[in-house]
């Protein structure tokens, strides 16, 4: 076809063409503001690498301090291949998903009970604040008195500091539902199960799950403290171990890992948490 | 609420308690649980005592709050002068905040080898602990104020031809004022929670965590149980402490804080 002839058959067509350059404008434009993005945040590295890189290599910075960025970078794909990191990180993550699981289940369920039951709430809450009060790094001598340094502390730990935020946030949600909602469930002569599924639930999610997500957040907190304090293995044994050996390199890779992990989980949940903000039922005045 | 009803809630909520003291003072004299695990409670009180009366137990409290109070002065005015920085200045925020952002996911604890490494064990490489543990939330805080101060209050300013010195003082610094007060607030509880976690692992020189730890390694359920109790009274003194200065500086303000 030549191009005038091409021209005469799209030229019936040109809105939809324009609007279609419109579009792939639009996108050229997202991916330039996100390239422009990136280079704003590799300023930071393209600074201080060679600064590092360099004053390393000179002996400026003695290693005791900060060793080499690529002894560093070493380290850690000698630990990926070793399957080492592999491990660790397994047994911390082990160790999180368990502790959390319990925790935030018995954290669901007291949480709902006091947030639906006035006389629960009255029963339960001074005691659990009194338990609340004391941090999960203070109870962690404590509890290894009682419960020897095994795999049973570390379980007991991580699920007191998941345990807390989500009865806080679950009971408040639960108790904060508003009043008309109930109301006009009332209206309906709901049953309390009806009153559940269709009033309470839908009103209470989203602050139930932020207490997840704090509760998360928590719990592996409390994880590297109980593993810096008690423990042979994981990611805050890791620290501990290179520590004593004085190898830099292991702290800052275990140091690493630990951010990434708890950048990434904190990451996710803020994306469930926003779509589940759609949830929320808020003005009905 | 009427005052019977708010009695018969308080009465409930002391029955829990009173009867899980009750029931441990009962197996720890019947003997069903070792005594070791579970001392009675008259022991933990003479113990408690007997700290008070040594001077041990007032000396490690003293050494620990200055700790805390120089950690948390250091971090806070470091926070106070970076959170400006951030969120006045676009370009520091660009270049900084997403790298900030990605750094304070580091659990808190996880910085103390690194800590220990470079200032040693002794008061200096604590305090740097506490001020780091400080410092976060106070920049975070203080950056979200600044961002957030009124497009209306700005084109003021710009009517009155302030310098820029007068808008950081009289504009930005008022207006981010209650996010301020909450990242000071935050930053108590969390330098509080730091001075115990460096006291664990730095042990050196008094302390209350330093005391809970050696009560660890003797056994000393008594102590343990004591340093706890005080750890969490200081904790809730502080958070308590912090929220009516909160509300007694702003009182327009109601952003309380949140952790």
């Amino acid at each position: 076809m030549s191009d005038a002839a091409l021209r005469t058959t799209l030229e019936p067509r040109i809105p939809a063409l324009a609007g279609l350059r419109r579009i792939s404008l639009r996108i050229g434009e997202a991916a330039f503001r996100r390239l422009v993005k990136l280079g704003w945040l590799l300023i930071l590295p393209a600074v201080t690498l060679p600064i590092w890189i360099v004053g390393t290599g000179h002996g400026w910075l003695p290693e005791q301090i900060l060793p080499r960025p690529q002894d560093v970078l070493h380290t850690l794909r000698d630990m990926i291949a070793s399957g080492e990191l592999a491990q660790h990180a397994g047994y911390s993550l082990r160790r999180v998903a368990f502790g959390f699981a319990i925790g935030a289940t018995a954290g669901l369920i007291a949480g709902s009970a006091m947030g639906l039951s006035r006389r629960v709430d009255d029963y339960v809450r001074p005691l659990f604040t009194a338990i609340a009060q004391v941090p999960a790094l203070a109870w962690i001598p404590l509890a290894m008195l009682l419960l020897g340094i095994g795999e049973g502390l570390k379980i007991v730990v991580i699920a007191k500091a998941a345990f807390v935020p989500v009865v806080m946030n679950t009971s408040a949600g639960i108790a904060n539902v508003p009043k008309a909602f109930v109301e006009v469930g009332e209206t309906f002569r709901f049953t309390p199960l009806q009153m559940l599924r269709h009033v309470v639930l839908p009103g209470s999610v989203p602050p139930i799950f932020t207490g997840l997500r704090y509760g998360l957040t928590h719990a592996w907190i409390a994880l590297v403290s109980v593993e810096l304090l008690a423990s042979s293995e994981g990611l805050g044994y890791l620290l501990v171990w290179g520590r004593q050996m004085f190898w830099l390199d292991t702290v800052l890779v275990a140091m690493i890992v630990i951010g990434v992990i708890g950048f990434a989980s904190d990451k996710v949940l803020a994306v469930i948490e926003a779509r589940l903000q759609r949830w929320r039922i808020d003005d009905v005045r | 609420m009427t005052s019977d009803s708010a009695l018969g809630s308080i009465g409930r909520g002391l029955v829990l308690p009173v009867g899980l003291l009750l029931s441990w003072e009962i197996a720890s004299h019947s003997g069903l649980v070792n005594r070791q695990f579970l001392p009675p409670l008259e022991h933990v009180g003479t113990s408690a005592w007997q700290e008070l009366a040594s001077g041990e137990l007032v000396e490690a409290l003293a050494a620990s709050l200055r700790r805390d109070l120089l950690g948390f002065a250091l971090g806070s005015s470091i926070g106070v002068l970076l959170g400006l920085l951030l969120g006045l200045s676009t370009i520091a925020d660009r270049v900084v905040m997403t790298w900030f952002n990605g750094i304070k996911q580091i659990a808190l604890l996880a910085w103390i080898p690194l800590i220990s490494l470079w200032f040693g064990f002794d008061e200096m490489a604590k305090i740097a602990f506490i001020g780091l543990a400080a410092a976060i939330p106070v920049i975070l805080n203080l950056v979200e104020g600044v961002r957030a101060t009124s497009r209306k209050l700005i084109e003021v300013g710009e009517v009155f031809r302030f310098s820029r010195r007068q808008f950081i003082l009289h504009l930005y610094l008022p207006a981010a004022l209650p996010s301020l007060l909450t990242g000071l607030h935050l930053a108590l509880i969390y330098a509080w929670l730091a001075t115990i976690g460096a006291e664990y692992f730095m042990a050196a020189g008094p302390g209350i965590g330093g005391l809970i730890i050696s009560g660890r390694e003797r056994f000393d359920m008594d102590l343990v149980m004591l340093g706890i109790l005080v750890v969490g009274s200081v904790g809730f003194l502080v958070d308590r402490g912090a929220s009516w200065l909160e509300r007694w500086l702003i009182p327009w303000g109601a952003a309380s804080a949140r952790v």
